[in-house]
């Protein structure tokens, strides 16, 4: 298996390309939403190293689950905190880890209940083998093939590290 | 003419002393000896009764055939057929039919239907108040006549107690015993279930043991007064047995009855609004429900009896209040009794008495007992076979039943009534 | 098959009826009473309720989580508030509503309720939310329904109310934390017909509550209540002091007519919760409702639009504790089917 780079280094490398296809795209007062858990520990750092002067949104995606009547309901559900207008916003998008895609598709779901907004970037500090849904991220910090019986975990907030198993 | 002998039973029959093996002869539909063969019998029929118990046929002091006027739920054919394979060869009906039984007309049109589809033997209730409305006299002496063995007035009240007073001194005058289900009107209406906790946790409206009470209290003042006989039946509570210790211990000439439910269950088997255990009165707690089976036990209750009320399916199918209440209980009067003394808490002559010849004595009827001479009804049952009560065991037409499901020892084999063999198990 | 010879245990709690309630996974699967589930299912429902809070005041209210399932209201006692926070619960969860209507006239005989049930089956409903004005209805139906159906009950007869009472812990644990221990509950009103009251007393104890009391004159305590876990006071004064929470129930006018009380006026003479009686509680104590207010009957208009009333926030909660149970009883776990196991 290859070796994973420390989430640090990934974060700096998520920064300086974000930053060029900001710049390539002219886009101007971008909203950055994390996808909790982990997304939102990677669009803490990220919205600090960019210093975005729009605040930091959030989104628990449990309730736009696919596998809802598989798994049942989770009673520990963090609060979305979602910009009240996002039509014709452009979105920065952030997880953790983006391995099938399900994770993705129930945060945009979730996005477009609140409005259409005019694009959205999907930013990923790990993309990993085994997608299910056409769906791909537009800046990665590193690309991983593993196993489907293999696991990637970012875990934190302090420090942050990648676990394995 | 015919001659029946049961041959070697084990012969259980508390009004003659008699706990043994013996042979039993019957001619003419009576009883005409034990042990020894009278001269010039042979037999047209023998049964093997070797290993069986033999008993005087089950008297059975409250069953309601619904015929007249409850047709849907079940008859008088279908009620003594029932009545019969549980071994219970004489059973009482209330007045409450529709009509009532408060003129001689429809004595003769239940004794009608008897001859014609009756199995059991069917005795009858007068109304003690036409229409049981508790206001004006019944023709108390045509209604004996008829044929009539008492005189009740149902679960209905009278609520005048001057009313009260006057029907009891009539049918003393009479000479008829007044059967009698004390109830107090206002404080039992609506109610649905043994006013305590089970009741309170439910939310059902419950009904107080002062409903039984009360009114047995009122009753019992006026049977002194007026000396008439009486008999207080289908009684739930620890008070009303001493309310009936006392009144016995006093002189007073009354009997009393519970119903077999009553001695097996309590308060706690309405829990999951089991509608099944919906029946008035209701079910009450295990301290009344223990003071019940130390009535039968030292005789202070003197009958145990069926209180028979079979519904059609519809009757029970509502949420517990809104069904009707009542049991279908010919298949287990005998098995509930017996139960009793299996579980120590009665000896079995106490209970075989319970339901043979204290009842047939309260009804006034020449049957109850092994006595040479006397009708030969008798019922004989296997102590040893197990069975299990479900719908299609349940002969009656009512399935309604809390005791679908338990499992019993003692099954009927054979049940004869005036000395005719009119129902064998293998049928 | 089972000898059922020996009597059944005497305690309730884990009865069978109760089961009945849960799936063969331990998720709730019918709502049909507070009492017999555990503490740790209770807890769950409170903090699931707590998400759904969350989503209530954002602006965007509606998730998709029971998008595609049919619920059915079927109010067979009318009721305009709580069958309108059932509705509003189920949609913001994305479900299609039905509002059945039957008079309550017509359904006094079982077969009403069984044909209503039928024809409802089948036009494929997932979840029934039963009112009826007969206690055991609730259970009556989840009895009778094909399976994978779940039944909410909305209150039926004088028996139980659970939703009502987990909306109810629901508001005390928001203002008071979850350490109901520390607590002192006080119940006042008409307990005797109260299906609330039935079911906040379950709700409190197995919740641990510190001291569960009842406060009623003794013609409207039900017989043995005392063997549900509370202490009972005739003495409005005797039963507030101290008390955390103060709960008030409604009186119906009807009572009167029972000849269970003489007057309203005599009751709030005695029983209602003046401001002067509230002092008698401890400073920080709340006041709680389940609606609809009596004014000048149970409690004195200052109290109930004053400082220490959450009765409104009663209401809000309302729409969250029941996405919570409506949510938690179509979204289990399928059970494994027999075939499967084998």
């Amino acid at each position: 298996m290859e070796e994973i780079a420390k989430p640090e280094t990934l974060l700096d490398k998520l920064a300086e390309q974000l930053k060029t296809l900001l710049t390539e795209r002219a886009i101007d007062q971008p909203l950055m939403v994390g996808i909790h858990t982990g997304g939102v520990w990677v669009a803490n750092a990220l919205h600090q190293k960019l210093s975005l002067e729009q605040p930091l949104y959030t989104l628990d995606i449990s309730f736009y689950r696919d596998d809802f009547s598989r798994i049942g309901m989770n009673p520990q559900v963090k609060p979305s905190n979602l910009p009240s207008q996002i039509d014709d916003r452009h979105i920065i998008l952030v997880d953790d880890v983006l391995h099938t895609g399900r994770t993705i598709r129930a945060a945009m779901n979730e996005i477009f209940d609140y409005g259409r907004p005019a694009s959205i970037i999907l930013v990923c500090l790990i993309e990993r083998s085994g997608r299910e849904l056409p769906i791909q991220a537009n800046v990665v910090g590193q690309y991983l093939h593993l196993e489907d019986n293999q696991h990637i975990k970012l875990t934190g907030p302090e420090p942050l590290e990648f676990v394995v198993e | 003419m015919s001659q029946l002998l049961i041959k070697q039973g084990h012969l259980l029959d508390p009004a003659n002393k008699l706990n043994r093996r013996a042979d039993l002869y019957i001619e003419n539909g009576n009883i005409v000896a034990i042990d020894t063969t009278p001269d010039n019998f042979n037999a047209d029929q023998i049964i093997d009764a070797e290993g069986l118990m033999v008993i005087p046929g089950i008297v059975d002091l409250c069953a309601r055939l619904r015929e007249p006027g409850l047709e849907y739920k079940a008859t008088i054919h279908s009620e003594t057929v029932a009545a019969a394979m549980s071994g219970i060869t004489t059973l009482c009906c209330p007045p409450d039919t529709d009509p009532v039984i408060d003129e001689p007309a429809v004595v003769e049109l239940i004794n009608h239907t008897t001859a014609n589809a009756a199995h059991s033997n069917v005795l009858m209730l007068g109304a003690l108040t036409t229409g049981l409305k508790g206001e004006l006299l019944s023709e108390m002496q045509a209604l004996q006549i008829a044929g009539c063995v008492g005189l009740s007035n149902g679960r209905q009240p009278i609520a005048n107690t001057l009313v009260l007073k006057r029907a009891y001194a009539y049918a003393a005058n009479c000479g008829l015993t007044v059967f009698i289900e004390p109830d107090d009107h206002w404080l039992s209406a609506g109610g649905c279930a043994h006013e305590g906790t089970i009741a309170s946790r439910l939310g059902l409206k419950g009904i107080p043991v002062s409903a039984e009470t009360v009114a047995l209290a009122r009753a019992l003042e006026i049977v002194a007064e007026t000396g008439v006989k009486a008999h207080f039946g289908r009684l739930s509570s620890a008070a009303s047995v001493a309310m009936i210790r006392r009144a016995k211990d006093d002189g007073l000439n009354i009997t009393a009855d519970v119903s077999a439910h009553q001695l097996h269950l309590n308060e706690f088997d309405i829990s999951s609004f089991n509608s099944a255990c919906h029946v008035l009165p209701p079910l009450r707690s295990q301290r009344d429900q223990e003071a019940l089976q130390r009535g039968i036990a030292d005789g202070t209750l003197d009958a145990i009896c069926s209180d028979h009320q079979p519904h059609d399916p519809d009757a029970k199918e509502s949420p517990f209040a809104g069904t009707e209440p009542g049991i279908s209980a010919l298949a287990t009067l005998l098995p509930l009794a017996i139960r009793l003394a299996d579980q120590n808490i009665a000896d079995i002559e106490t209970v075989i008495r319970a339901i043979t010849s204290t009842p047939a004595a309260i009804l006034g009827a020449n049957t109850g007992s092994l006595s040479v001479g006397s009708r030969a009804d008798i019922c004989i049952f296997n102590r040893d076979t197990s069975w299990q009560l479900n719908e299609s065991n349940i002969h009656s037409a009512g399935k309604n039943s809390p005791f679908i499901g338990w499992n019993f020892q003692n099954r009927v084999e054979h049940t004869i009534v005036g000395g005719t063999l009119i129902h064998s198990h293998a049928d | 098959m089972v000898n059922k010879a020996s009597r059944p245990t005497d305690s309730l709690i884990g009865h069978d009826a109760w089961n009945i309630q849960l799936d063969t996974n331990g998720h709730l699967k019918h709502f049909l009473t507070v009492e017999g589930l555990s503490t740790a299912l209770l807890t769950n429902i409170l903090d699931t309720a707590e998400s759904f809070a969350n989503i209530n005041a954002q602006s965007v209210k509606k998730v998709p989580l029971l998008r595609g399932k049919t619920i059915a209201n079927l109010f067979f006692e009318a009721s305009t508030r709580t069958r309108n926070t059932f509705e509003l619960a189920a949609k913001r969860l994305s479900a299609d509503v039905l509002n059945v209507n039957i008079s309550t006239s017509a359904t006094s005989k079982g077969e009403t309720l069984m044909d209503t049930l039928q024809n409802l089956q089948a036009m494929q409903c997932d979840m029934f939310v039963v009112r009826h004005n007969q206690s055991g209805a609730a259970h009556y139906i989840a009895n009778r329904v094909a399976p994978g159906i779940s039944v909410i009950n909305a209150g039926d007869g004088s028996h139980a109310h659970p939703t009502q009472a987990m909306l109810d812990m629901f508001t005390i644990r928001r203002n008071k934390g979850d350490n109901f221990g520390q607590l002192r509950v006080a119940i006042v009103g008409d307990v005797l017909h109260s299906r609330v009251a039935r079911s906040q007393i379950h709700a409190l104890n197995i919740l641990n509550t510190g001291n569960v009391r009842v406060i009623a004159p003794k013609t409207l305590i039900p017989a043995g209540v005392e063997d549900m876990g509370v202490e009972v006071f005739n003495n409005m004064e005797e039963g507030i002091r101290d008390a955390d929470v103060v709960i008030m129930l409604r009186l119906q006018k009807e009572r009167m007519q029972g000849a269970l009380l003489p007057s309203e006026q005599e009751y709030f003479q005695m029983y209602g919760l003046t401001e002067k009686r509230l002092r008698l509680a401890k400073p920080d104590a709340i006041v709680m409702h389940p609606g609809p207010i009596n004014r000048g009957v149970e409690i004195e208009s200052s109290v109930a639009d004053g400082p220490q009333s959450v009765i409104l926030e009663q209401v809000t909660n309302g729409i969250s504790v029941r996405m919570a149970v409506m949510s938690m009883a179509l979204g289990r776990e399928p059970e494994t089917s027999e075939a499967e196991k084998a």
